[in-house]
């Protein structure tokens, strides 16, 4: 075996996933749409906190289903790209009085330079390898904010408590219900991004990428270039959702953001299906839930029992929620030919 | 002028009357959400997974103290529905979970969550609501600010002024000490260490020769000591949880360095501390505690340790009786049906505040003898006392006087 065909299929980590088939149809997207707006008219204060926590981590899973489904590199630092936003907003928002809307951009500037510059030396490693450098840097980031000259900003180990926003415009509506539908607008402004991303130029050179890097070069796509730059918009993503979710939680510690976020994360991706990114968002609808789930089955085994939950679920749809939506459209099609 | 007096007879008349009316009216039943003529529903937030789980022994015990009240009928005939979620000592869990437990199951107070981040991550949730964070488990010292955040309460002394009670005593006993200090690099370790400095005040400069820290995930100190035994400080400030405790005394013992030794109360258990680090290598370490060790064999016979034995034996027969987090429970919880039971029929989250607010000489079973538990409207600190002790033998040995310092935020 030569060594260009050993590094060709070394490389196949990730399954290839067809770019149409990465989003839903534009019927399903409406009603979908149409269900988030509505919703929280009808539920409690609570339930719309936990919407807006799901939208979050769905922002979050998203941008590793870019990095992973779309350009086919590994991350389990995506806490410390998360941490990143989120005390990037609290810093702004608490010691420079910096309006809430305006700290997001900011956090994404922020989080696409880190990422990028971190993507450098992921160029050298592939897979395994650098799933493990992602791994020190989720595990670093804890400490490295409490390290004690960041402390006058950071707050240290004590944290940093965020002002929660009012709606705007003397709306009369709870602030609950206003970080909702923020959080909701940014969610849609950064998905329809993400899908007319991988639709274009950048999109399919990502895709190429991640099938097959020597095809990919040979073809004159700039292999380097556009892996960083995956890494950017990941980490891009990821900050501002980190950015959303202190703002939402009024708190930022490093104790929040420890590699478990990281592999939480991590595992959403792989629930909601890689590179399908509506599964984005059922994957953080199952790393809040289904712990809750194991909680009220088991106080003591919670652990255990979600153990149990998740093997069911890789075992039974090994590709996630985008094979159940497969099947579905496979049975609604046959219903429509009888 | 008889008309007059018919006017102020009648004046007076209807204030009596007014007056009845007020008192019968505050002898009548008030509820709060949560609250009912049959139940209270107390929430609760636990790591019952994750790094810090190992406390989540606390919940358990408590559960089972209020399963324990019930069964003897309940607080003024009411019964205690303990609803308890883990939030893995993450702060946004612990932030659903609260949220879940005000809005969604909507108890009448949150007791005695865990952590030092998770309580600060809701402290203002908490405020905004008006919901009671009663007796939070953590030893550091903002949360007895009255002040700002009205409706949270601390329990346990905290660090500081534990911390401080050290340094009076090495002022006292070894003014020209050269002092060596061992901390973990949390909010935990700093709090202790700001309250020996800030005890030690203008000295403190001259009279600390080093200070080390270490990470909770590391698997060993040793180095450190070795490192502290070369600056031949003369006293030992050691801010280490129980594992990293054991760890430093049998160290030291082995490399021969003996200085005065204070080791911080939260390592104190002879169960998980001193018999794994050995007897011998314990002897002459000074601490504190405020209540009293279960390994500890002066107690054996002690009327609180049988009836905290007898308790565990029935509701709580496969708990771990080394471990003192059992016993934190137990009296913490203990606390709460006191401030309970002192509301009488006026369950409203601001009577349970007051009530909190009010405490005078309570003793739960548990404490150290001589050490009480006392509150003001402006002191949101139930416990502030602590007592010197010096290990001998196989145990500690109490001296001096019950020490207090209270550090208010």
């Amino acid at each position: 075996m030569s060594a260009v065909e050993e590094v060709a299929e070394g490389h196949q980590a990730v399954e290839a996933v067809p770019k149409r088939a990465m989003t839903l149809g534009t019927g399903t997207s409406l009603v979908v749409l149409a269900a988030l707006l509505i919703a929280p008219v009808f539920v409690k204060n609570f339930i719309i906190f936990q919407m807006t926590m799901l939208l979050i981590y769905g922002l979050a899973v998203l941008a590793l289903n870019i990095l992973t489904g779309g350009s086919g590199q590994f991350s389990l630092g995506q806490s410390a790209f998360y941490a990143v936003g989120a005390y990037t907003t609290a810093v702004l928002m608490e010691h420079f009085n910096v309006n809430y809307a305006l700290t997001l951009p900011v956090a994404g500037v922020v989080c696409f330079g880190f990422g990028f510059l971190f993507g450098q030396p992921a160029l050298r490693l592939s897979g395994v390898y650098l799933a493990l450098a992602t791994f020190a840097l989720a595990t670093a980031m804890p400490q490295l904010l409490k390290l004690n000259f960041l402390e006058h900003w950071t707050g240290g180990v004590q944290g940093l408590v965020v002002t929660k926003p009012d709606a705007p415009f003397g709306l009369s509506m709870s602030q609950d219900m206003w970080l909702y539908y923020f959080t909701l607008v940014v969610t849609l402004a950064i998905y329809i991004f993400s899908v007319n991303l991988l639709r274009s130029r950048s999109g399919r050179a990502f895709m190429a990428i991640r099938d097959n890097e020597i095809a990919a070069s040979s073809m004159g796509v700039n292999v380097a270039l556009y892996k960083t730059l995956a890494f950017g918009v990941s980490a891009a993503i990821t900050g501002i959702a980190g950015s959303l979710g202190a703002i939402a939680v009024q708190f930022v510690a490093p104790d929040s953001y420890t590699i478990t976020l990281a592999i939480s994360l991590f595992l959403g991706m792989v629930v909601g299906g890689v590179g399908w990114l509506p599964g984005s968002f059922v994957g953080a609808a199952f790393i809040i839930f289904v712990p809750n789930m194991a909680e009220s089955i088991s106080k003591g085994l919670s652990g255990a029992v979600f153990g149990v939950l998740l093997f069911l679920v890789i075992y039974l749809v090994p590709h996630g929620a985008r094979q159940i939506a497969i099947f579905g459209q496979q049975l609604a099609g046959k219903l429509r030919k009888n | 002028m008889p008309a007059m007096h018919v006017r102020l007879g009648a004046l007076s008349a209807a204030l009596v009357l007014a007056a009845t009316l007020s008192t019968t009216a505050s002898a009548q039943k008030k509820y709060d959400t949560g609250a009912s003529d049959t139940e209270i529903k107390i929430g609760n937030i636990m790591p019952y997974s994750g790094p810090a789980s190992a406390y989540g022994v606390i919940g358990k015990t408590e559960e089972a103290y209020f399963r324990k009240v019930n069964a003897e009928g309940g607080v003024n005939g009411r019964k205690i529905n303990f609803v308890s979620y883990d939030d893995a000592y993450s702060p946004p869990k612990t932030v659903e979970q609260a949220r879940k437990l005000v809005e969604s199951d909507e108890v009448f107070l949150i007791f005695n969550s865990l952590g030092t981040p998770p309580n600060t991550a809701i402290q203002k949730y908490m405020n905004s609501k008006k919901v009671p964070q009663l007796f939070v488990a953590t030893g550091a010292t903002k949360w007895d600010d009255s002040k700002d955040f009205p409706w949270t309460m601390g329990w346990q002394p905290n660090y500081q002024t534990e911390a401080r009670i050290y340094a009076k005593y090495i002022l006292k006993e070894r003014p020209g000490a050269r002092i060596a200090i061992l901390y973990q690099n949390d909010d935990y370790g700093k709090d202790y260490v700001k309250g020996l400095k800030d005890g030690l005040g203008a000295k403190a400069a001259s009279m600390i020769v080093a200070e080390e820290s270490y990470e909770v995930a590391q698997p060993t100190i040793d180095s450190s000591i070795v490192k502290l035994k070369s600056t031949d400080a003369d006293v030992f400030f050691d801010v280490t949880t129980p594992k990293f405790a054991a760890q430093t005394i049998k160290k030291m013992h082995e490399i021969g360095w003996k200085p005065m030794h204070f080791l911080n109360n939260v390592s104190v258990s002879i169960g998980s501390v001193m018999k794994p680090a050995g007897f011998e290598a314990s002897q002459g370490i000074i601490s504190s505690n405020y209540y009293k060790d279960p390994t500890d064999a002066q107690w054996k016979n002690d009327p609180a340790m049988k009836a905290w034995n007898e308790f565990l034996d029935k509701y709580y027969p496969e708990a771990n009786r080394t471990d003192s987090a059992v016993m934190y429970g137990y009296i913490v919880a203990q606390g709460l049906v006191h401030v309970l039971k002192a509301c009488g029929d006026d369950l409203t989250r601001g009577n349970v505040m007051k009530q909190a607010a009010s405490i005078r000489d309570f003793e739960p079973a548990g404490l150290l003898p001589g050490i009480k538990v006392n509150t003001s409207p402006t002191d949101f600190a139930p416990l502030s006392q602590v007592q010197l002790m010096r290990f001998k033998g196989e145990s500690w040995e109490l001296f001096g006087d019950v020490l207090s310092s209270d550090v208010g935020g």
